[in-house]
């Protein structure tokens, strides 16, 4: 556990990508099994306490210190773990040694619901503060420390003379320690065997298409296609030895999510992979991000919620079929080849994802600016830009250069007026960071959104120190600031889109809403009035 | 309490006014607690000469010198000076009228400080104590583990030039004379905003060895240990050393999110001011049944005196910095 926490420790500290490797790397190569592998699935969220959630932390410091002083250090530290952590009182007598981290995960493992708080608290008592940080984000999971799962697979391929996506392909048929794919990393053991039929293969992405690409790039060499406001999905499906068939939808990132969408993936009747856009869709109508946001990020999923929000798939690739790896042919013959098995497969929830035409790229620049009129009609507010793939590009895992280009549209702005500052938590904690903002509706200002990135660290120490001296009342957490028609700070948000929503006060849901400028030139009365994002919501529902 | 800050009617006199008063007791050389502009001040020798150094000799229309430990009647308040072991010259301030006794701590630590004399435990009636890091997140440990951090960093990237946050007056020369204990012998290099002080350091006997200024060097001190007020570390300033490692000294470094804040691989947890034990120690010591909070994290620690049985207000003192967001405090 104590190297362990030191090396999350160091990289929690550390902002250089490489850095970050080698000392990933270093500790691969110096730690032994089975410590190593439980440290790379504890780094690639592939452990799960199911006892050890925040409320059983709370109870567990509730019963070591006076409630109203961890809430006054939660507030300032902003971070549940590491305000237990630290203000954990040292218990007399306490010699043991701390444990290790194998100790820790096979402990859990077999503890019961009851039995786990008694575990981590006697650990907590013989580990100093980074090690009692370390135990606690490695219990609840979400490390948090800017390590993806990504960079700990490369770190293993480091090893050795793998390729990240050597690893990648073959990790979904692999489970914690991971002896065997350290072996093969260290060169000391063939691939490890897995016969999974459905396994996740590393995606292709896009660069974003910069001024100066148009004039070197010859329209005439890529094909286009709507971008869509979804979630990059993955759906693969095989035939295991057995005969069954093994089904799975995985985030861009490789996790499995198939248990959120039974509802689409028991549907994936073949033995293939695509790639594509997870979206809800309503009578074959694709709906904007807002309806599919409410199918995000759960474990499950309601009878009810499947009904009112059914997804689909805008499927852009295919990357294997019937047994072919068709990553290696160009994208042109995978179009074909994915058009032709959807046709044959004639699933109503399957689509492929419609080419957009075009023979100059001033005839792009009009689709990707009204959409509806390029043949997106009834779809077109689902639609965030457009994609540009090279005819004769194969399926390169990666950001391979000059292959796929993406054309976002451009964002909306408003100009709007900050209300209440709230301190933010993790990264920003301690600063004044999360901004609710409002706009103009018949002489006062009405809250239609909240915003906490967009600026830069100099923003932020300039808008806290703003925040602070121009507080008008305090609600807990929360700081009202000046906001009246001559004094008060200009915010001008960048969003995706805007829906109409019960949730928020104003009936307004903005999408990824983010401060693009701080205009401290602009007096408060002048900023937007509520008309303008009535007008653009009105302009979606038509669309 | 005044708009200045804390007024005594009795003797006729403000102890750290945030704004010019006709006459100021001043506790230390911090910015925010030593200003220019008073009528007359009144504060240890090491103290003045720190703000004649900061602001000029013209900083009061006059000055005079406390003399440690010594007791002076103003008006109907016998006034003493004692060392507070924050920086050099720090000192608490008692006050006594007719047998009831006040201590203003201004700033303090408890820990062991090579550059500065140690604290003095006053009992007293009323304890007015600060609280900067007053809440139980903050447990420093020990100074010189922090700096063994730093020396073992020295030797697993002898290419870097680790380059130290530290704060002008007091945190700087702490460090310094930290490394020197800890038997690092090599010329240590300032930024130019710590030359004065550090001579001035030296000038009252703190002895902190070889020091060079940085002038227009910079990739050639690969390996050399560089000082520099904390605002300097994501300047353009700080860009002369190539791919430098690091380092913040401050008790704000505790907490990880400040840490990454402020841009600071190597978080090294000194502080010049008491932790959380200490502050609730200290004010148990005392043996004063009532507890005043100047600044900080007032709130816990009115809080914790209050489950202790003692009598506590905060003070709600404006001017002090809060939070560590200014260069000042960002050095506590």
């Amino acid at each position: 556990m104590r190297d362990f926490a030191r090396l999350l420790d160091r990289l929690s500290f550390e902002p250089r990508r490489n850095a970050k490797l080698a000392l990933l790397t270093d500790y691969f190569a110096s730690t032994p099994d089975p410590e190593r592998g439980l440290a790379l699935a504890a780094l690639t969220n592939e452990l799960d306490f199911r006892h050890a959630k925040p409320a059983m932390l709370r109870a567990l410091i509730g019963k070591r210190a006076d409630p109203v002083l961890f809430a006054l250090s939660y507030d300032f530290v902003g971070d549940l773990s590491e305000t237990i952590a630290l203000m954990w009182p040292k218990r007399e007598g306490v010699n043991a040694a701390p444990p290790r981290l194998s100790e820790v995960v096979e402990t859990l493992a077999k503890a019961g619901k009851t039995e786990v708080p008694g575990f981590v608290s006697g650990w907590l008592d013989t580990l100093d503060e980074t090690g009692r940080w370390a135990l606690l984000k490695l219990v609840t999971g979400g490390m948090r420390i800017g390590v993806s799962a990504r960079l700990a697979k490369t770190a293993v391929a480091g090893l050795g003379v793998l390729s990240p996506d050597d690893v990648e392909q073959v990790w979904h048929g692999l489970k914690p320690p991971y002896e065997g794919l350290f072996a093969w990393a260290e060169g000391r053991a063939q691939k490890p065997e897995t016969d999974d039929p459905a396994p996740f293969r590393p995606p292709m992405l896009a660069h974003p298409i910069e001024e100066a690409d148009f004039e070197r790039l010859d329209p005439a060499h890529f094909a286009a296609e709507w971008k869509w406001d979804g979630i990059r999905v993955q759906a693969s499906a095989g035939r295991e030895r057995n005969g069954a068939l093994k089904r799975r939808l995985f985030s861009r990132s490789g996790d499995d999510i198939s248990a959120a969408f039974p509802d689409l993936v028991d549907e994936l009747d073949f033995d293939a992979a695509i790639d594509g856009e997870l979206l809800v869709m309503v009578d074959g109508r694709v709906q904007s991000f807002n309806a599919l946001q409410q199918r995000l990020n759960r474990k499950t999923v309601t009878k009810a919620l499947m009904k009112s929000a059914p997804v689909g798939i805008r499927a852009y690739d295919l990357l294997s079929l019937d047994g072919e790896d068709l990553r290696e042919r160009p994208f042109e013959e995978r179009r074909d080849r994915l058009e032709g098995f959807l046709d044959r497969l004639a699933h109503p929830a399957l689509h492929a994802s419609p080419m957009v035409g075009f023979s100059s790229w001033e005839e792009l620049a009009d689709a990707r600016e009204d959409p509806a009129q390029f043949e997106a009609g009834e779809d077109a507010a689902a639609i965030e830009g457009v994609m540009l793939k090279r005819r004769d590009a194969p399926y390169v895992p990666g950001r391979p250069k000059g292959l796929w280009f993406k054309w976002k549209r451009d964002p909306f702005l408003v100009d709007a007026v900050l209300m209440y500052a709230q301190r933010g938590h993790g990264k920003r904690s301690s600063y004044y960071s999360d901004y609710t903002f409002g706009v103009w509706r018949e002489g006062e200002l009405v809250p239609v959104g909240k915003a906490y990135f967009g600026f830069t660290d100099e923003e932020l120490l300039e808008i806290d120190r703003f925040v602070r001296n121009n507080t008008l009342n305090r609600f807990g957490p929360v700081r009202e600031v000046v906001h009246t028609k001559e004094n008060g700070l200009v915010l001008e948000v960048a969003f995706e889109g805007i829906a109409r929503s019960k949730r928020h006060k104003s009936g307004l849901a903005m999408r990824f809403p983010r401060v693009a400028r701080l205009r401290w030139d602009k007096p408060p009365a002048e900023a937007d009035r509520i008309d303008l994002l009535e007008a653009l919501v009105n302009e979606d529902e038509k669309a | 309490m005044t708009e200045a800050g804390l007024y005594c009617p009795a003797g006729g006199f403000h102890i750290d006014p945030v704004r010019p008063v006709e006459r100021a007791l001043i506790t230390h050389g911090h910015a925010d607690h030593a200003r220019a502009g008073h009528g007359a001040v009144m504060a240890s020798g090491e103290t003045l000469k720190i703000m004649a150094a900061r602001y000029g000799e013209d900083f009061a229309g006059s000055s005079e010198k406390a003399t440690m430990g010594e007791s002076l009647r103003m008006g109907d308040v016998e006034v003493s000076f004692h060392p507070a072991g924050h920086v050099l010259g720090s000192c608490q301030i008692r006050l006594d009228f007719s047998g009831f006794r006040i201590v203003v701590s201004g700033d303090y630590k408890r820990q062991a400080d090579p550059t500065c004399a140690a604290f003095e435990l006053l009992p007293c009636d009323i304890f007015i104590t600060e609280a900067t890091f007053g809440l139980p997140v903050f447990r420093h440990p020990k100074a010189e583990d922090e700096i063994a951090k730093l020396l073992k960093s020295l030797r697993l990237f002898p290419d870097k030039t680790h380059l130290v946050g530290a704060y002008a007056l007091g945190k700087a020369q702490r460090v310094i004379a930290l490394l020197r204990q800890a038997g690092y012998d090599k010329p240590i290099y300032l930024h130019g905003a710590l030359e004065t002080l550090c001579r001035l350091y030296e000038e009252e006997g703190v002895e902190l060895g070889p020091l060079e200024p940085v002038g227009k060097r910079g990739k050639e001190l690969a390996g050399e240990i560089v000082i520099a007020p904390p605002g300097q570390l994501a300047d353009r300033w700080a860009r002369r050393f190539g791919d430098p490692a690091t380092a913040l000294a401050s008790g704000w470094m505790r907490v990880r999110a400040r840490a990454r804040q402020r841009g600071a691989e190597l978080p090294l947890i000194i502080s010049d001011h008491a932790d959380w034990d200490d502050l609730c120690a200290t004010v148990l010591e005392t043996g004063a049944e009532e507890i005043w909070v100047t600044h900080g994290a007032e709130e816990a620690l009115v809080h914790w005196c209050k489950t202790a049985g003692l009598k506590a207000r905060p003070l709600n003192m404006i001017g002090y910095e809060d939070s560590g967001e200014t260069a000042e405090s960002s050095g506590a």
